[in-house]
């Protein structure tokens, strides 16, 4: 095996089982930290509530039923929108990147409709939805199509010349080529796409929900301003953290899966 | 100094042909039993990439399962000339012809870049060499045997990235032998090899080539590894074959044989010559 061969792997794929345990040490000590200094008053309860007080919040609202329909209110929206948003922007990546001339029609057109702040819409989605289901998954979707979009279309650029004109020698057609070559060779930079689609998704939802909505952890959350209740609000915060780390994780299991050929993802 | 140019011969080439075409008839009708090589006829080739003229008039012919070698300075036109013979090129003017009609899998060619799919499992990429014969229900079975005959059967259901340079290059040749081909272009396969890789790959192509009987077209900027793999070097200067060298050294050759010293020393020193007058 060559020198080359044998150094470059990163390690950070393969860490040993205590330094899975070590990464939780800060938190639950922020935690445990936080929980002393709203207890013996230190931090009044009005600015920040305690640990405890946001898990017996969550436990009433959960008994209630409140906040798993919510929870899955916003689920709901932020997985339609993904798709809807996802799939586009993965067919427009696919048309521009394997056809010039749907490139010529369309790339310079979709250049210029990022360059605007999709969450800058927000006052004219309202005059064209109001505060409809598809006002929010309309945001999302615009949000998520540009990283998906743009990933996808490099990926498929930047797929090796070399192995395209090997798949053409050994009479691949097509079909096969594209297949065997040219998606397997782009998967990498469509998750790359995907994790940047996954943030985006959450932070639009968020800012959509909180500003117009009647139901969903946004609303939730702008309900419990009104009434004061703090412990909400903060729990409300956690969840689209929990929610955003999940996703997060679904796709990097995603990604271990079908990327398993890749020397990064290889255990030793 | 002027060595004769070897223009085909009509009667030698007329005498392959005839020898050649029942054999290749039955060979037609029953794939994949044993093929052997396709003669090559090259006629007043030329190639022109916009003004800068690369190959300026190739006539060549290769008699069937003949080893050649091409050498010639960086960007003299080598790697276009075994493109072409490939058909990975389009011609500008001239002819090549292989004495027949050839399918796609009857020519093949093995690049620097082993190109293996990072993706797909070594016997995979061993199999997609099958072309059309991919989905037949021997093809695993072929794909193994190619392996095998590389030494590197064990490594089946390996990532080409675990590979070393060397195994991934006889990946590469199991890829290119599979589909039984009749003509083999090798564009400097070994170029990114250390020595000692150099040297056993050489001895694994000589090998299969001799098994084969393929006819073996390469390309390479290592003047004594075309001398010990060759039966015939040539030396390509501004777009022409300048020098046609016959290798008499009886096989296997012994490396570094005061017989081939002294050709590789008189091949050496047309390349510089040439180098001097430019
Ligand atoms: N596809 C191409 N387009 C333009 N010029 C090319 C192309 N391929 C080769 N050339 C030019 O043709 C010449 C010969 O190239 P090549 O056959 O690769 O040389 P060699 O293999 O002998 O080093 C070089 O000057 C190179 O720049
Ligand atoms: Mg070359």
């Amino acid at each position: 095996m060559s020198l080359i061969d044998s150094v470059s792997l990163p390690r950070s794929f393969r860490l040993p089982r205590v330094d899975g345990l070590i990464q939780w040490i800060v938190p639950l000590a922020i935690i445990a930290i936080w929980q002393v200094a709203s207890v013996t008053g230190f931090v009044p309860t009005r600015v920040l509530p305690a640990p405890s007080d946001v898990v017996l919040a969550g436990w009433k609202l959960l008994l209630s039923g409140e906040l798993v329909r919510n929870i899955w209110v916003s689920f709901w929206r932020a997985s339609i929108g993904f798709l809807i948003g996802g799939g586009i922007g993965f067919a427009f990546g696919l048309a521009n990147g394997l056809s010039q001339l749907s490139a010529k029609l369309t790339d310079t057109t979709l250049q210029m409709v990022r360059n605007v702040p999709h969450l800058a819409l927000i006052p004219l989605v309202i005059l064209w939805f109001g505060i409809d289901e598809s006002a929010k998954l309309f945001l999302v979707a615009l949000g998520v199509f540009f990283p998906i979009y743009l990933n996808t279309l490099h990926g498929i650029r930047t797929v090796d010349p070399q192995l395209i004109e090997m798949g053409r020698i050994y009479g691949m057609s097509d079909g096969e080529l594209f297949r065997r070559v040219i998606f397997p060779g782009a998967l990498p930079s469509i998750f790359v796409g995907i994790r940047f689609a996954l943030g985006i998704m959450w932070l639009t939802l968020i800012v959509a929900e909180t500003i117009a909505a009647s139901s969903g952890l946004g609303y939730m959350a702008m309900q419990a301003r009104e009434f004061m209740l703090i412990d909400v609000v903060v729990l409300s915060i956690l969840i689209y953290a929990l929610l955003g780390k999940l996703a997060d994780s679904a796709s990097r299991v995603l990604e271990r899966l079908t990327l398993s050929w890749h020397p990064a993802f290889q255990k030793r | 100094m002027q060595t004769a140019l070897r223009t085909s011969l009509p009667e030698t080439e007329l005498a392959d042909r005839a020898n050649f075409a029942p054999q290749a008839r039955i060979v037609r009708e029953e794939r994949p039993v044993q093929t052997s090589g396709l003669p090559l006829s090259i006629r007043g080739l030329r190639k022109s990439f916009g003004d800068n003229e690369v190959l300026r008039g190739i006539d060549l012919h290769i008699p069937v399962g003949q080893f050649v070698a091409i050498v010639g300075k960086s960007g003299c036109g080598k790697s276009t000339l075994l493109r072409l013979v490939a058909g990975l090129e389009t011609i500008d003017a001239g002819s090549i012809g292989f004495g027949q009609d050839v399918q796609p899998e009857d020519i093949r060619v093995m690049f620097q870049e082993p190109r293996l799919l990072p993706w797909a499992r070594v016997l995979d990429n061993v199999e997609v060499g099958l072309g059309r014969d991919r989905a037949s229900s021997d093809a695993h079975a072929r794909a193994e045997k190619a392996l095998t005959e590389v030494g590197l059967v064990d490594k089946r259901d390996q990532w080409p990235s675990v590979l070393s340079g060397g195994q991934k290059q006889r990946v590469a040749l199991a890829r290119a032998l599979v589909s039984r081909p009749r003509v083999l272009a090798l564009d400097e396969p070994l170029g990114a090899l250390d020595a000692l890789t150099r040297i056993s790959m050489q001895r694994l192509l000589e090998r299969v080539w001799r098994d084969q009987g393929f006819t073996a077209i390469l390309v390479t900027h290592d003047v004594s590894e075309a001398v010990a793999l060759a039966d015939r070097v040539l030396v390509i200067e501004e777009g022409r074959i300048a020098h046609d060298v016959t290798v008499n050294a009886a096989r296997p050759r012994e490396r570094g044989s005061v017989e081939l010293a002294g050709l590789e020393g008189s091949i050496l020193s047309h390349l510089l010559s040439a180098d001097d007058r430019t």
